[in-house]
């Protein structure tokens, strides 16, 4: 029987469908040629990158002039302020920049599994790149699965920012319950009750206090080896919600909210902790540098995180992430733009250039011990956090996104007392991140 | 015997004439502008979203589910909060939008001077640019530096943290669309200007007050309008998102940086509207497959309210 003319029709449709949704993913990694005889016919390759403020772009093409001139036959075309997505659709639509670069690492473990970003492991190994030159932490963020799709380019460490005005001597706290103490001592109100000074604001809602931040004061884990949430199981997830909560009811919430919806822009010179309207803040490495250009009055210092007082073993860790950068699938030419990505993420005249710029931390051991490398001893802190080993960090996760989404949404229920029971609200997390593990990854 | 062969057609049929051929010809070609368009734009996607969405699909790689995604929905509560939340939306916001607009051009139609500059006044609102205008509600009402609580401060009022407690959010949200009610009453305006002045005048001699002339000749004239109000504000709330998505943002006081993530619906997904929820599963979490289901499931259910109301629609027609 033949078939009718709608029904091929439809069938026509279905085939251009499932092309269509395929699309892009029929080209495989090009295999690399590193290790065999270097071509230096010139080559123009195009690099994506976040940077946007003018600082940020001139350190940025400082790395890049030193590039040009260890190896001249490249030329790169730089486009700025580029997000995940937009580096996303372009490998899909099979026109990617060679080189791109990436502010989060939370799309990692999606760049790593769908291919977006080609597996580094054959050129690391034909170029001989040594991976103990990255601190063992690293990993965990620039490879899913055993495959490794991006390198590190530069760290972010967080540790604790203390304003010695405010603190009237004390030395920065050690312990979360040190923490708890001084945060009262510190605080100042009105008649009304309501906070002029905060000793420390304790909100998961604050800036820097997300819980892939504080996490790391408690050694808490995020998931199992097989994807699977720990948070519900792990006591640690308890005893930082329970210590933050104590300190949000100390607070108040209603007046805590009041007064952290008054204060300025986290990224602009209003910052409360430059204003000097927190004493204690939880923050990265870079705003040391917004201090000596916004706020270079400010009499602070910085340490390690408080940690759990059963947990002193953690203390000088803290929480790390940072820049990454890959060669997206489909990229025009993955033997040069490899160079280019060797030289920003293993090169240590160029980290030492950019960290000194950008006062990020740069994300080599060799770049960590240089001469070069500008060191003040509020910097040295975030240097050494990155050294430590109790230092941890987000491992990468297909659903990394969704999982801190569902615990700091936990996380803000409980500290506003809307959600009464936090070991049903931490089950609850558990069964929506493992419901959704499933949907993305099967089982 | 001599036997003939009939083509498909058969003997009787008498032939079509060429030139009705060549009028459907023409018909098409001058169609065909809309056709590919249509083909295009709404056929192939509409196809390949039902396609999709029996794919784990995360816009790289394609993998056969099933109802896996439709079963996910079933138990998906962040979803289920979305669709109670557009629904509140349009049960609330839409019918308040439209009696708000009718009576601010209600009000402009009885003005006897300054009926331009109130006009202009009401209406300068809706050009506002959404962003902008959501980032101007979230400050006058941020209870922290607001005027707003500065106000009810001073007379001794308590300020509720509007989009900070899931109780206010969405009134907040309702303020800001009657804020913006300008393209509204601009309609309404014209439909009232429209209501012939002969009906008012007998309805006077007649002994009929003010409240009788609005509900028997004004309400009855201008239904049509206010079906075509209803009509496309349902639509609109079925797509209700940078309102939602801005509000919630700016009140989280979430960041940008690398680390810190946005939650949806802030505060406790009470402003998550199904839309944004999309968004959220095929832009943020990839999971393109289930957003395919979400978009289905919309597309259904906008069908329905459209085809309910037109079909109201077409009875007051009929009536009229």
């Amino acid at each position: 029987m033949k078939p009718r003319r709608w029904q091929l029709a439809l069938a026509a449709l279905a085939v251009l469908a499932s092309a269509a949704c395929t699309a892009g993913t029929e080209n495989g990694p090009a295999k690399p040629q590193a290790g065999s005889t270097p071509d230096r016919r010139p080559v123009t390759i195009t690099m994506w990158h976040g940077f946007v403020a003018d600082n940020e772009l001139k350190a940025f093409d400082d790395a890049l002039a030193g590039f040009r001139a260890k190896y001249p036959w490249i030329t790169v075309k730089t486009s700025k302020a580029v997000q995940d997505d937009q580096i996303i659709q372009a490998a899909r639509g099979g026109n990617p920049p060679d080189v791109a670069l990436s502010f989060t690492t939370d799309s990692v473990a999606t760049f790593c599994k769908t291919g977006v970003f080609q597996d580094l492991k054959p050129y690391m190994s034909a170029s001989k790149v040594d991976e103990s030159i990255f601190p063992k932490v690293i990993a965990e963020y620039t490879q899913y699965q055993g495959k490794r799709c991006v390198m590190p380019m530069l760290a972010d460490t967080y540790g604790l920012y203390y304003n010695k005005k405010l603190m009237k001597g004390a030395q920065p706290p050690k312990t979360l319950s040190e923490l708890s103490a001084l945060a009262k001592k510190c605080t100042v109100r009105d008649a009304q009750g309501n906070i002029k000074v905060a000793g420390f604001v304790p909100s998961s809602q604050m800036y820097e206090n997300a819980p892939i931040h504080t996490g790391a004061m408690v050694g808490a884990k995020w998931t199992n080896p097989d994807g699977t949430s720990a948070i519900g199981g792990d006591p640690a997830w308890q005893q930082l919600m329970k210590w933050q909560k104590d300190l949000v009811d100390w607070f108040g919430y209603d007046k805590l909210e009041k007064f952290r919806k008054s204060l300025g822009d986290e990224w602009s010179a209003a910052n409360p902790f430059m204003k000097g309207k927190v004493a204690m803040a939880i923050d990265g490495e870079w705003r040391n540098a917004m201090i000596a250009t916004d706020a270079k009055g400010l009499d602070y210092g910085t340490a390690p995180m408080p940690v759990a007082d059963d947990k002193p073993q953690l203390y000088g860790g803290g929480f790390i992430a940072g820049t990454i950068i890959g060669i997206p699938r489909g990229a025009a030419h993955s033997d040069a733009a490899w160079e280019l990505v060797r030289y920003l993420t293993t090169d240590t005249g160029a980290l030492v250039s950019l960290s000194n710029a950008l006062r990020n931390v740069p994300s080599t051991l060799p770049a960590l011990q240089s001469p070069k490398l500008d060191k003040d001893p509020n910097f040295q802190t975030f240097l050494d956090i990155f050294a430590n080993p109790s230092s941890s960090t987000l491992p990468a996760h297909i659903n990394s996104v969704f999982n801190q989404q569902t615990l700091q949404e936990a996380q803000i229920k409980w500290e506003s007392g809307r959600a009464p029971d936090l070991d049903a609200l931490l089950a609850e997390v558990d069964k929506k991140i493992d419901d959704k593990l499933k949907l993305t990854a099967g089982d | 015997m001599a036997t003939t062969t009939f083509g498909r057609r058969g003997a009787a049929e008498p032939a079509r004439p060429k030139g009705r051929h060549r009028g459907s010809l023409v018909a098409l070609l001058y169609l065909s502008p809309w056709l590919v368009g249509f083909s295009v734009f709404f056929g192939y996607p509409l196809i390949a979203t039902v396609y999709f969405s029996f794919q784990r699909y995360d816009m790289f790689t394609l993998e056969p589910v099933g109802w896996l995604n439709y079963r996910y929905f079933l138990q998906d509560e962040a979803a289920w909060t979305s669709i109670r939340n557009t629904l509140w939306l349009v049960v609330v916001m839409v019918p308040l939008r439209v009696l708000f607009g009718l009576g601010v051009a209600q009000l402009v139609t009885k003005l006897k001077a300054g009926t331009g500059f109130f006009r202009t006044v009401f209406y300068l609102p809706s050009l506002v640019p959404l962003v902008a205008g959501t980032l101007g509600f979230v400050y006058l009402l941020n209870p922290g530096t607001g005027p707003v609580a500065a106000i009810l401060s001073a007379i001794g009022l308590p300020s509720p943290d509007w989009f900070g407690d899931p109780a206010w959010a969405k009134p907040g949200l309702t303020l800001l669309a009657l804020w913006s009610v300008g393209d509204l009453m601009v309609i309404f305006l014209a439909a009232l200007l429209d209501v012939p002045k002969q009906l008012y005048e007998a309805a006077a001699l007649d002994g009929a007050g003010a409240w009788r002339q609005f509900f028997h000749i004004t309400l009855p004239v201008i239904r049509p309008v206010l079906m075509f109000a209803a009509v496309t504000g349902v639509i609109q709330t079925l797509q209700y998102f940078t309102q939602a998505m801005v509000a919630a943002r700016v009140a989280s006081g979430g960041t940008d940086s690398a680390g810190s993530v946005f939650v949806p619906g802030y505060p406790d997904q009470s402003t998550l509207t199904f839309p944004e929820w999309l968004f959220h599963q095929g832009f943020r979490d990839f999971a393109m497959g289930y957003a395919c289901v979400l978009a289905v499931i919309l597309f259904v259910v906008s069908m329905v309210f459209t085809l309910f109301l037109l079909r109201q629609f077409r009875g007051l027609e009929e009536e009229a």
